[in-house]
């Protein structure tokens, strides 16, 4: 039989890199002359920008200081034993980096009997043990105090949360089964499935003892002297902890129940993690942790060899790293300070814009307009939406009088942007337009004045061709709503040059968009992606497949809608628009569905109405629809519109519309909502095969966002 | 306006366990301002009805007031501590009497009627702040003779308070001082000391300074039981060859910091909050700053004169030990026993440590406990020296005094 020992020191040879985290075993006195105790304190040796971490030989240190305190425990020189975190830190889980170079089952399977192996120790010394929840906690880190006798949450905690699912794992060491039996399954999968499948959401300290994880919650100021003041008292016998009692009834079953329910809603079946966590915590009822712990290990090896957590991990550092890092972007010490923003136009899309210039970069903005009318109504509705902010208590009544006061219009150009460092274009789709537009403002800006169109079809190049100046024009793309959506298309055009590049990403950042530089290519990204995924769906339907197959067909791409519903969101005359520009452009492969141009024509703002409740076909737009006799199944309705997906993102690498298949997946993800857990799109067409089928190639290299070779 | 002076009253007062300055002390990795905020907390914490709003104001003393000791810590300090934005704070500087001028200065200001609660405390960290860091001394000092030399070096200036007192031998000044440590010992043994201190979370990442990690600070680490006069007798003398003060017959240079809360005598009733003694007066004095050591002498009279008192209606004394000499030449002035029990029941600064401008609390906390316990004494002083020539004495009256003795 394999020690924990030994077990650990084999992992710890395929991560040489691991960022190592000791238990530094300190004792001390506790107050009111209770004894002498054990304080266990974690610590990668980084200050808190660089978290504390669990990998192989994390986990050896921790074992080793387990030993020490379990041989004192058992002699009677320590009367407890405690366990905390470096300051604002407490621990963060396992090392991903140590999770993506896994290649085989027996060892990923070692990392999780690992954990349990040395975590489980803490629930079985001659003395009680304690966990001080003193910073941010995840994963893990979470887990090494579940398997303790008791708990304290600093009310300062920003962030506690079992993010496994999120990325394609489940809580393997002790969270889905303790945690259901310590605070019962309904709040458990609040935390594991629900919390996790929202984006990750992160529990506060306050919300932690709440709920029932922590016995005690203290404030940040003296929490570890307070936890340590407690546990004299418990341990004392002044103060007795009384949990709620767990459910052990129907209520587990209807807790498992809902958490299928949210998960079905999220990842429409398309992700194994949430399920496989959700049938631990079910069997989690009996109090077996023994079968649960093996469940668990077993669920993490098959999930760490699973192409969906490696599509996690590799969503999760391209929305954490590469966002950060734009591919291609120029130094950032070329970039030059914005300090007044102009904005032309005063439609929805531009007093959008005004209002998150305004609330990110706090420096004027002026939005001007063809009428007063219109200025008026602009500035009213950015004005309308700070006060919003008010009474949701984003923002205070200072921030607000300040936020209203840098928000202005005007009708005259020269005025408005003679001091303006950008101004950026959001009126009507059209390049003479646009192009006259440009032309007054270079009139009216100074010599280093940056201009950005918003444009999401036309050339920038073209836009630019007819300044005086064409290097500081930049292509400026927001997706809509923009203070929802991440993403920012940042274009380069064929003149831009590199400081009014590097400015527009250095805006970008003060705006806390997820920047990503393309070519100035048709549709750029997002829109050129999405448009052929939907026109094939359309053409499959047109040539006779039933709505309802070709609907279905692509749900395996676990996407937020489907694509009529898509449709119906962006508008089917905005669809018909963007599809006839790139139709242009790309005749060959972009087609206009005359359906579409039908129901346009009918003035119909979708193909489902929603009387009922829920969405179901209009009649009045299937009585418009004139469809083929090509009946395909979902299987090659599936087929027909991955393939077609395949080939775009193929041909947009080959043009250098981005720099690599990492950057199509970064806009999917964040500007289209495209799924986390897949990865976005090109993990799963290399995963299902379609990439080499239809380009001879996969997208991307094997191990990344996949296990590797 | 017609104006009443108020009884003021010491409510409560509590302070971390002293340190050892220094790479190998308990609180080198901790902050100074963290210190003092453990100590307003748990006032309040100790007295929860108190409304934290009902506080005018929180006056927080240090020597040293740059790094984490500067930003007018009373302000900082009290925001850290999560005190209502509406309290205001300021910092106070009299270097070892720090504390001690927090307390006087906001019992003024009740007395006054300006505030009717107040916040009073100090701390220094002389570990990770020495004495005369940053300190830039006008060269006319030396140029015109208006100090010695030696004034600015608080062990020359117990040396030269030895040569003004012949008679106050380094062997009396020895015998002091183990004195002071078994009183400390005793103090300890009988819980006396431990009730008033809040515990400190530290935090250690030097192995060479012991195990790493977090801990607890919840005794005074300077302490050195069983200290025997021939222990004492061959430690070095750092200040001159062949001196008389060593680091066994006076206080250490530690890390430390206490609070209080200083309060209107009726609003203290009203509130229910604890009266553990009444304020009766005041003094603070000045010498030649190269026997700074005398200072209390001065001050005392003239705090007793003040009150209307004779030196034989003070039952109880808290005399801050910086050096036993210092001790002595007070008892010496009145004629008191170098052992008399009256002084310093639970041992001094030789035995706990002085960090410098925190050490005035903790000698009222003291006194207060004695008071308490001993409801035949009426009268009682805190009295300390202080550095650049200078003593600070409070009278103090016991709310518990029965009329039995004095």
């Amino acid at each position: 039989m394999t020690t924990t020992a030994e077990l650990l020191k084999g992992a710890a040879e395929l991560f040489p890199d691991e960022v190592v985290t000791r238990a530094h075993v300190r004792h001390l006195d506790l107050p009111g002359g209770v004894g002498r105790f054990a304080l266990i304190t974690l610590d990668n040796g980084l200050d808190h920008t660089k978290p504390t971490t669990f990998g192989p030989q994390s986990l050896a240190h921790l074992d080793a200081a387990i030993d020490q305190v379990e041989q004192e425990a058992s002699d009677g020189t320590i009367v407890g034993v405690g366990i905390t975190g470096k300051p604002f830190i407490f621990a963060v889980g396992a090392d991903l980096k140590g999770v993506e170079l896994l290649k085989r089952h027996e060892d990923a399977y070692a990392i999780g009997k690992g954990g349990h192996d040395v975590f489980k120790r803490l629930s079985s010394l001659a003395v009680p043990t304690f966990a001080y929840y003193n910073g941010a906690a995840m994963g893990g880190g979470v887990e090494v105090g579940l398997h303790c006798t008791y708990r304290t949450v600093s009310k300062a905690v920003p962030a506690f949360s079992l993010p496994e699912v999120f990325l394609g794992l489940v809580p393997g060491w002790g969270g889905c089964v303790l945690l259901p039996n310590l605070i019962g399954a309904d709040r458990a999968v609040s935390v594991v499935i629900e919390n996790s499948l929202n984006q990750n959401r992160q529990l506060k300290g306050a919300q932690v003892f709440e709920l029932g994880i922590a016995d005690a919650l203290f404030e940040g100021a003296d929490f570890l002297e307070q936890s340590l003041t407690w546990t004299a008292s418990v341990l004392g016998g002044g103060t007795e902890v009384v949990r709620a009692e767990v459910d052990r009834g129907e209520a587990w079953d209807q807790a498992v129940a809902r958490g299928r329910a949210i998960a079905d809603s999220k990842v429409h079946g398309a992700a194994p993690a949430a399920y496989r966590a959700l049938e631990i915590i079910a069997a989690a009822k009996n109090g077996d942790l023994r079968e649960g712990f093996e469940a668990e290990s077993r669920a993490l090896a098959d999930l760490i060899m699973g192409g969906e957590l490696r599509s996690g991990i590799y969503a999760f550092n391209l929305v954490q790293k590469r966002a950060k890092r734009p591919a291609g972007a120029p130094d950032k010490s070329l970039a030059r300070p914005v300090t007044k923003v102009g904005v032309v136009g005063a439609g929805l899309m531009a007093s959008q814009l005004a209002l998150l210039f305004a609330r990110r970069l706090e420096v004027p903005v002026v939005l001007t307009d063809i009428d007063q009318e219109r200025v008026d109504k602009g500035v009213g509705y950015v004005h309308g939406e700070i006060d919003k902010l008010l009474l949701k208590g984003r923002v205070n009544q200072d921030k607000a009088n300040r936020l209203k006061g840098l928000v202005s219009g005007s009708l005259d150009k020269a005025a408005a942007f003679g001091d303006a460092d950008f101004v950026i274009e959001a009126v009507f789709e059209e390049m003479g337009v646009k192009q006259q537009v440009f032309a007054e403002v270079e009139a009216a800006v100074p010599a280093h004045a940056i201009l950005a169109t918003n444009t999401s079809s036309l050339s920038v190049s073209e836009m630019a061709s007819k300044l005086k100046h064409p290097e500081r024009v930049v292509g400026f793309h927001f997706f809509n709503p923009v203070a929802v959506l991440p993403l920012l298309e940042i274009v380069r055009a064929e003149r831009t040059d590199d400081a009014s590049l590097a400015t527009a990403f250095a805006v970008a950042k003060s705006l806390k968009k997820t920047a990503v530089l393309v070519k100035d290519a048709p549709a750029f990204v997002v829109n050129r992606v999405l448009t052929r995924f939907m026109g094939e769906v359309q053409n499959v339907i047109d040539e006779g497949t039933p709505i309802e197959v070709a609907e279905k067909a692509v749900q395996p791409l676990g996407l937020p809608m489907s694509p009529l519903e898509l449709l119906e969101l962006v508008g089917p005359a905005i669809g018909l628009h963007v599809s006839e520009t790139l139709h242009g452009a790309f005749p060959d492969r972009f087609t206009v569905s005359p359906n579409l141009a039908a129901v346009v024509k009918a003035g119909k703002r979708g193909f489902y109405t929603h009387d009922s409740g829920k969405p179901e076909l209009d009649p009045e737009v299937l009585a418009l629809l004139k469809q083929g006799d090509t009946v395909l199944t979902e299987e090659q309705a599936r087929e027909r519109v991955l393939d077609a997906v395949a080939q775009e993102i193929g041909l947009m690498l080959d043009e250098g519309v981005v720099a690599e298949a990492q950057d199509i997946d970064l806009c999917l993800i964040t500007g289209a909502g495209w799924p986390f857990h897949l990865g976005g799109v090109t993990p799963y067409l290399d995963r299902a095969g379609v990439s080499e089928r239809v380009n001879g190639k996969r997208f991307l290299a094997p191990g990344i966002a996949s296990v590797p070779a | 306006m017609p104006r009443t002076a108020r009884d003021v009253v010491f409510v409560d007062g509590v302070r971390t366990p002293f340190g050892k300055a220094g790479p190998k002390g308990i609180y080198h990795e901790t902050r100074a301002d963290d210190m003092v905020v453990n100590c307003i907390r748990e006032l309040l914490r100790r007295n929860p009805d108190l409304d934290p709003a009902r506080i005018d104001e929180v006056a927080l003393a240090a020597t040293t007031q740059i790094g984490d000791q500067g930003l007018t810590l009373g302000r900082t300090a009290g925001i850290l501590a999560g005190l209502p934005q509406s309290v205001p704070g300021y910092s106070v500087d009299r270097m070892c009497a720090g504390a001690m001028t927090a307390v006087t200065n906001v019992a003024g200001g009740v007395s006054f009627g300006a505030y009717d609660i107040a916040v009073a405390g100090g701390v220094e960290h002389m570990g990770r702040h020495p004495m005369g860091e940053g300190v830039d001394p006008n060269p006319r000092f030396v140029s015109e003779k208006l100090v010695d030399e030696s004034a600015l070096f608080m062990g020359m200036t117990a040396e030269n308070l030895h040569d003004r007192l012949p008679h106050i031998t380094k062997r009396r000044a020895d015998e002091y001082a183990v004195r002071s440590q078994e009183k400390a010992a005793k103090a300890y043994a009988n819980g006396k000391i431990q009730a008033d201190l809040v515990p400190v979370s530290v935090r250690r990442t030097n192995a060479e300074a012991g195990e790493t990690g977090w801990g607890l600070a919840t005794a005074d680490e300077p302490m050195r039981p069983g200290t025997t006069l021939e222990n004492l007798a061959s430690l070095k003398t750092p200040f001159r060859p062949h001196g008389r003060v060593t680091a066994g017959n006076a206080a250490g240079l530690n890390d430390g910091a206490t609070a209080s809360l200083i309060a209107a005598e009726d609003v203290a009733r009203e509130l229910g909050l604890p009266v553990k003694m009444r304020l009766v007066a005041y003094s603070f004095a000045g010498v030649e700053p190269e026997v700074m050591g005398i200072g209390p002498v001065p001050a005392t009279e003239k705090a007793l004169a003040r009150a209307g008192l004779s030196i034989d209606d003070i039952g109880l004394f808290e005399i801050n030990e910086a050096f036993a000499v210092q001790v002595l030449s007070l008892l010496d002035h009145y004629g008191i026993a170098d052992d008399d029990p009256r002084v310093n029941q639970y041992g001094g600064a030789i035995a706990f440590g002085h960090p410098l401008a925190s050490s005035g609390v903790r000698l009222m906390t003291q006194l207060a406990r004695q008071f308490e316990e001993q409801p035949d004494v009426r009268y009682g002083i805190t009295t300390m020296c202080v550095g650049f020539g200078m003593g600070g004495t409070v009278i103090w009256e016991n709310p518990h005094f029965e009329g039995a003795g004095k």
